[in-house]
């Protein structure tokens, strides 16, 4: 019954939250003046000078979409290049070295692509430069970039013949969204006890033997509230959020989990006012809270169930506690886990290695889906769109009419770009994933034995490729087939569902606007609510069925077996 | 390539302003608004640095109550937990020696947390049944009433926001401090 409380009282901030931001959104992406335009303004005009556009500058969608990937592929070089030479650079007070390439190349991936995926221990691998200049630029840019192409792709569907232009995009993302709130939580955070301070390692002397200790410092605050914010995930410390340093308080933890839902949960809010008709944001809202709301309930009980391997131990009061940490209850790590997944941002509170098979099962089940259950900022509405596209043709198909979508026609073209789309998540989740069971390069990095090894790899994998982050952290990524696999899986998630989204919205742009007629599908009732909620599982979901019977289902029984 | 030195130009200044100036800018701020908070919570024991009240540490004689086992031996350079996967049998075998060396019977079962290691490996906390089934051992080597220790407990119990933000818990840190305090009156680390 707490439980429910709990949850609901989540819940109710997160779609308190949403709705206002959604609104400022809409003004954001509208390239209306909006309440951070005093504050900002200034910043904005020059920042558009670097960017050589101004605010009504508009690109055509091919443009668009080469601007886009050019601006993110400097970011990875840069990034890249920053931390190959971390050993000689600056502000680097512990001495560390550069990072070898292959763990550079997947650390530059991993946050461009919104995925901050770690192979590596924030604390014992990056100077407060690499952190702050690498790591936390692209933890605002990567985030800028999905909200971007899903302005553009909403724009392209409210029928204004424009799709905006890139650098506006990221910079009012930026300016107008991101900083200002990462800056509010970032403060909030320090009050908790988040440490923020220029990273000179401490010395202690422990109070039963006076054993001398090192503990890490850094500018911790500022990229956890974006980390948190941004759906990116990676943590300054390796235990990210469960690190008493990263997530101090319950207070801090109540924070962190509304920051990870809160931009993607304002996404169909905003794309609801921008095509004029505020139920078909409800629509998408709803069906995005039906499946989190699900996978939520599953993942509670699952981890509130004893575990029968243990329950014969003289332990009492009983709890599965291992990975998770005592500021937290149990209550607190299964929300965590199931918003920290359904959004793509990976950041965890408990590891979720140590998790009921069950409750690992949905982890990842939120994932496979494609990251559409509010998914990434940006990212989570452009991905849930592609859904949408195959419903309403499913749904054509049934009522035997021309699919159309906000009064656009969906066409052969739209299908064969959404089924492309589609199909990125299962290709690069489970090609890499065959890969790493079938090589002894990729086996030999997992911690577990049996199902659970195999769930450790197909969760990286999935991971990866939904572009979420977090791990089954006993798996040892950090080799130089899984950097290289786990990069290129990233980048095939990412951008294979950018180029597609962007040559759809492209196409869209084009079309004229058919007037609604007695035999139009509506796609703003509950019908059409039900039928996306059933495509995203079915279609998302039943590819995968298979690996997890061999993963957490099998686990599962044998566990219960176990028992009896 | 047209565009490709605006788009360089933008993306400097992003670094610039995200990177750096965001970063710098909220540290100056927090530096002269929570100095101890954004230094990281250090305690300070005669002029020497004790540890922060935030991070776990580790305790095994008698004498003091005993943090969370972690899977990284309380190092604060390598956080993190054990990993190991719930039908794990390494996992179950440590349990068994685990709740072994707590004494542990069935007649006294140890709480889950004391057993269980933590995700970060520095949990700094336990829960009050942890506490509490610590206290014969240590009222014992302290030559202390458990009464004494009982309220002393309750003491630094912090509790659940409106019952239902976080869990209760007990600082190890603090009271591990709390207890030599009672030794020696007068010379306790000071928390502000």
């Amino acid at each position: 019954m707490s439980d429910l409380l709990h949850l609901s009282i989540y819940f109710g901030v997160v779609l308190g939250l949403s709705l206002p931001l959604g609104r400022h959104l809409a003004q954001v992406y509208g390239n209306r003046p909006t309440i951070m335009t005093p504050l900002v303004g200034g910043l904005e005009r020059l920042m558009l000078h670097l960017g050589g556009c101004k605010v009504d500058d508009q690109q055509k969608p091919l443009a668009y979409l080469v601007t886009l990937l050019m601006f993110n592929a400097l970011g990875a070089v840069f990034l890249y290049g920053l931390l190959l030479l971390q050993g000689i650079l600056p502000w680097n007070p512990a001495h560390l070295p550069g990072l070898r390439p292959d763990l550079a190349f997947n650390v530059a991936v991993s946050f461009v692509t919104n995925t901050n995926w770690q192979s590596y221990g924030g604390e014992a691998t990056l100077s407060p430069l690499s952190q702050s200049l690498g790591l936390v630029t692209q933890n605002f840019l990567s985030a800028a970039t999905g909200m971007a192409v899903a302005a553009a792709l909403i724009r392209s569907l409210a029928g204004h013949g424009s799709m905006g232009h890139c650098h506006v995009d990221l910079i009012r993302s930026v300016l107008h969204v991101l900083l200002p709130i990462a800056l509010l939580g970032s403060l909030l955070l320090v009050s908790q006890g988040v440490p923020q301070n220029w990273g000179i390692p401490v010395t202690a002397h422990t109070l039963e033997n006076q054993a001398p200790i090192t503990i890490p410092q850094g500018p911790v605050a500022s990229q956890i509230s974006i980390k948190q914010l941004g759906t990116n995930g990676g943590g300054y410390f390796n235990a990210n959020s469960a690190h008493p340093y990263e997530n101090p308080t319950p207070l801090s933890n109540l924070l962190e989990s509304l920051f990870i839902l809160l931009i993607p949960a304002a996404f169909p809010w905003a794309f609801g006012r921008m095509v004029g008709d505020f139920r078909q944001g409800r629509a998408v809202f709803m069906a995005m809270t039906i499946l989190f709301l699900g996978g939520a309930a599953v993942l509670y009980w699952a981890e509130q169930s004893p575990n029968p391997m243990v329950t014969d131990l003289a332990i009492a009061p009983m709890a599965n506690m291992e990975g998770k940490e005592v500021r937290f209850s149990v209550r607190d790590a299964a929300l965590w886990a199931a918003a920290t997944t359904a959004a793509s941002n990976g950041s965890v509170n408990s590891m979720h290695d140590s998790f009921t098979p069950l409750g690992g099962m949905v982890a990842m089940v939120n994932m496979m889906v494609g990251e559409v259950i509010f998914g990434g900022v940006g990212a989570g509405f452009y991905t849930m769109f592609v859904f949408v596209i195959l419903t309403v043709f499913i749904a054509g198909l049934m009522v035997g009419r021309t699919p159309e979508y906000l009064g656009k026609k969906i066409e052969s073209r739209e299908i064969k770009l959404a089924m492309l789309a589609e199909l990125t998540i299962p290709v690069g989740t489970l090609l890499f994933a065959a890969l790493a069971v079938v090589l002894p390069a990729g086996r030999h990095s997992v911690l577990n034995a049996d199902p659970h090894g195999l769930s450790e790899i197909l969760y990286a994998y999935t991971s990866a490729t939904a572009n979420n982050g977090s791990a089954f952290a006993g798996f040892n990524a950090n080799t130089v087939f899984h950097n290289t696999c786990l990069g290129f899986a990233m980048l095939i998630g990412r951008y294979g569902l950018i180029v597609p989204v962007l040559l759809l919205a492209g196409g869209l742009l084009d079309k004229k606007r058919l007037p609604v007629t007695s035999g139009t599908f509506p796609t703003h009732g509950p019908i059409f609510v039900m039928l996306l909620v059933c495509v995203v599982l079915i279609v998302g979901g039943l590819t995968f069925f298979p690996a997890l019977a061999l993963g957490p289902i099998a686990e599962h029984f044998l566990m219960v077996g176990h028992g009896n | 390539m047209p565009g490709i030195l605006t788009s360089l130009r933008l993306f400097l200044g992003c670094a610039i302003l995200c990177g750096l100036l965001y970063t710098t800018a909220l540290t100056l701020f927090s530096q002269a608004v929570w100095p101890w908070q954004a230094g990281g919570s250090l305690l300070v024991k005669d002029g020497r640095v004790t540890g922060s009240l935030l991070l776990g540490q580790p305790f095994a004689s008698a004498r003091y109550f005993h943090s969370r086992p972690s899977a990284s031996h309380h190092d604060p350079h390598a956080s993190g937990g054990s990993n190991w996967g719930p039908s794990s049998s390494q996992w179950r075998e440590a349990l068994q020696q685990r709740i072994v060396a707590a004494g542990g019977t069935t007649v006294n079962p140890v709480p889950a947390d004391l057993v269980m290691a933590s995700g970060s490996g520095l949990d700094p906390h336990i829960t009050p049944e942890a506490a509490r089934f610590q206290i014969p051992r240590v009222a014992h080597a302290r030559q202390l009433s458990e009464d004494t220790l009982q309220q002393l407990v309750r003491q630094v119990t912090e509790k659940p926001i409106m019952r239902l933000i976080g869990a209760k818990r007990v600082n190890v840190l603090r009271l591990n401090l709390a207890l030599d305090a009672l030794d020696k009156p007068g010379r306790t680390a000071s928390p502000p």
